[in-house]
């Protein structure tokens, strides 16, 4: 009620500065816009309903349906293998990167360095998307190696910048008298890294490279374009079922993958929290 | 390390620099080798194809997709002219013009919406107390790394005829029959505002999480207004934020594929859709090439003035 009387009050003392009534529940409103169509997917997915608007009964028998999809566990196990490669070709390059541009003080070029790992961030993804698919046909042609290798090799490069972030951010806030410490103790740069650097580290890399498998995971127009015949990812069926139409199988798959970022995304969250 | 052993060491000055230089060089070895292969596959693979995708731009389309390569600027030429396929001669086409001017259109719309929507929450959240922060932080983030395909698709279910919004209007008996709002205009733009709304609030918060609110105190009792104390110290302070948000939702926004695509369907093709068509089955690479070049050089032009609007304001007020 003081809130709401707070809006037609002309006094402005700081508190009400600070406030801005309207924009308190303009953040809830936006938060409802963000959150709202999602809730209806999820909800809508375990109707016993073909029907996405009425609700007839809780029911798990879209999800079973999808588990027995041939379609959807093929393709569900694609995207996790390209993901989980990816994940770790782009996590050990971005720590070492982010190793190399938190430490030893500033050099030359190394905003230069930082600018083009965080390229893949700058360009939009169909350009990348069409570029790396022109490079790859002609790679793909001289080398005759064909393979779901070059979906990975494309999936690393646009995910070493997600992973990159969360390391970087880890390390710069780390004190390098640990390190320093270390060497005094005749540790070798191995050693120090190995037994200091790297388990401090340790929820930088883990949330870099969650992050990195969610997007990943999450990718659409670059696999639409460089993945090969039968190298069909989650995201790219599911684009397929939804030009069709909607189905309830669909939601289904879509809830699963939704829960799966959240899980994620939240240890990611608590992880990076924890080192303040 | 091993060279500065040999140095003769009669004066102790040279051999400590010496062995300072030989420090530096094994510091820029451990750098190179840590940065190598993360400039490597990005540079090879991630920059180089863009030079790829330039030469294609200017090859002739292969009968099955891919190229011939054979010089042409056809790809360029298309792009504002027709080429009747009788007697050759080009007629003015404004067709792909027009996808790239509602591309632009949609896209600065879309930033403009985000911008109106995204300032009260980024403004919200910095003023809450540091508890609160982090959940709302969490809130705006979370739907950020959720896939876009399926954030779109459930937006889709939302505004279809038969979807929420119209059902929600029917019962309260707003209205009689459906409003036709997929496939539209408006469709898209609430899907990209909907896809690009966190780009633009995270930034303008990190330009306020560090802000003394109590600065407005001050200026309240300097007698300034609450438009005054908006103006000169908000705006101000929020300016860095605001500009990379604008960054931030313009680009991809211009680039969409996805959003248009489903909320949009066959009929209202934006830049994006445009490109991934003519590498499908419109099978004329080079003139996808050529588009997206062209889309490129508009964000790269949208990241110069971004550049510059946020450094013109380095030497004071107004």
């Amino acid at each position: 009620m003081t809130k709401f009387l707070s809006l037609f009050r002309r006094s402005t003392g700081s508190r009400e500065l600070r406030r801005q009534p309207l924009f308190t529940g303009m953040s809830w409103l936006v938060l409802v816009f963000l959150y709202a169509p999602i809730a209806v997917l999820v909800v809508f997915s375990f109707n016993d309903n073909r029907s996405v608007v009425r609700w007839t009964e809780f029911s798990l028998r879209w999800y079973a349906a999808a588990l027995e999809n041939d379609d959807i566990r093929r393709s569900a196990m694609i995207s996790i293998q390209v993901a989980l490669t990816a994940t770790i070709f782009s996590t050990v390059i971005a720590t070492m990167a982010a190793l190399a541009t938190t430490r030893g003080g500033v050099y030359r070029g190394r905003a230069a360095a930082i600018a083009l790992i965080n390229q893949p961030l700058m360009i939009p993804e169909i350009v990348t998307a069409i570029a790396t698919l022109a490079f790859f046909s002609i790679l793909r042609q001289l080398t005759g190696v064909t393979g779901i290798g070059w979906l990975i090799l494309a999936h690393t490069v646009f995910c070493v910048p997600f992973a990159y972030m969360p390391i970087r951010a880890r390390l710069s806030d780390m004190s390098v008298t640990y390190e320093a410490a270390a060497a005094d103790l005749y540790a070798s740069p191995w050693q120090a890294f190995r037994h200091v650097t790297l388990p401090l580290l340790m929820p930088g890399v883990m949330a870099g490279a969650m992050l990195a498998f969610v997007v990943s995971l999450d990718d659409v127009i670059i696999t639409l374009l460089v993945a090969g015949p039968g190298e069909t990812t989650l995201p790219i069926y599911i684009l397929g079922q939804i030009r069709r139409g909607v189905t309830p199988e669909v939601n289904a798959v879509s809830t699963i993958l939704i829960g799966l970022t959240v899980a994620m995304v939240t240890l990611t969250f608590f992880l990076q929290r924890k080192q303040k | 390390m091993s060279s500065a052993v040999h140095i003769p060491s009669t004066d102790a000055a040279t051999s400590l620099r010496a062995a300072q230089a030989a420090r530096a060089r094994q510091a820029r070895r451990t750098r190179l080798f840590l940065l190598a292969p993360a400039l490597g596959v990005i540079g090879v693979f991630g920059l180089f194809p863009l030079s790829i995708a330039l030469v294609y731009s200017f090859l002739e389309p292969g009968t099955y997709g891919g190229v011939e390569w054979v010089f042409s600027y056809d790809a360029y030429v298309q792009f504002l002219f027709e080429r009747d396929i009788f007697d050759d001669t080009l007629a003015f086409n404004s067709a792909y013009l027009q996808i790239f001017g509602r591309s632009f259109g949609l896209a600065v719309t879309t930033m403009i919406g985000t911008l109106i929507l995204g300032f009260p929450v980024a403004y919200f959240i910095a003023a809450r107390p540091p508890e609160q922060r982090n959940f709302w932080l969490f809130a705006i983030t979370l739907p950020f790394w959720t896939n876009l395909l399926i954030r779109t698709y459930s937006m889709l279910l939302i505004v279809r005829d038969e979807g929420f919004v119209n059902l929600m209007l029917m019962k309260i008996g707003f209205i009689d029959k459906p409003l036709e709002m997929l496939y539209t205009d408006g469709a898209v733009l609430a899907g990209l505002i909907y896809s690009y709304l966190p780009f633009m609030i995270l930034p303008i918060y990190a330009s306020l999480e560090k802000f003394d609110f109590s600065l407005l105190e001050a200026g309240h009792d300097l007698y300034a207004s609450r438009t005054q104390v908006f103006r000169h110290i908000i705006v101000p302070i929020t300016r860095p934020g605001i500009i990379a948000g604008c960054v931030l939702v313009l680009i991809p926004a211009l680039g969409a594929y996805i959003t248009p695509e489903l909320l949009g369907g066959g009929k209202k093709l934006m830049i994006g859709n445009l490109i991934a068509l003519q590498f499908g089955s419109g099978r004329n690479w080079p003139f996808g090439a050529a588009a997206a070049l062209i889309l490129m050089a508009v964000v790269l032009i949208a990241l110069l003035i971004s550049l510059r609007a946020g450094s013109s304001k380095e030497g004071g007020h107004d």
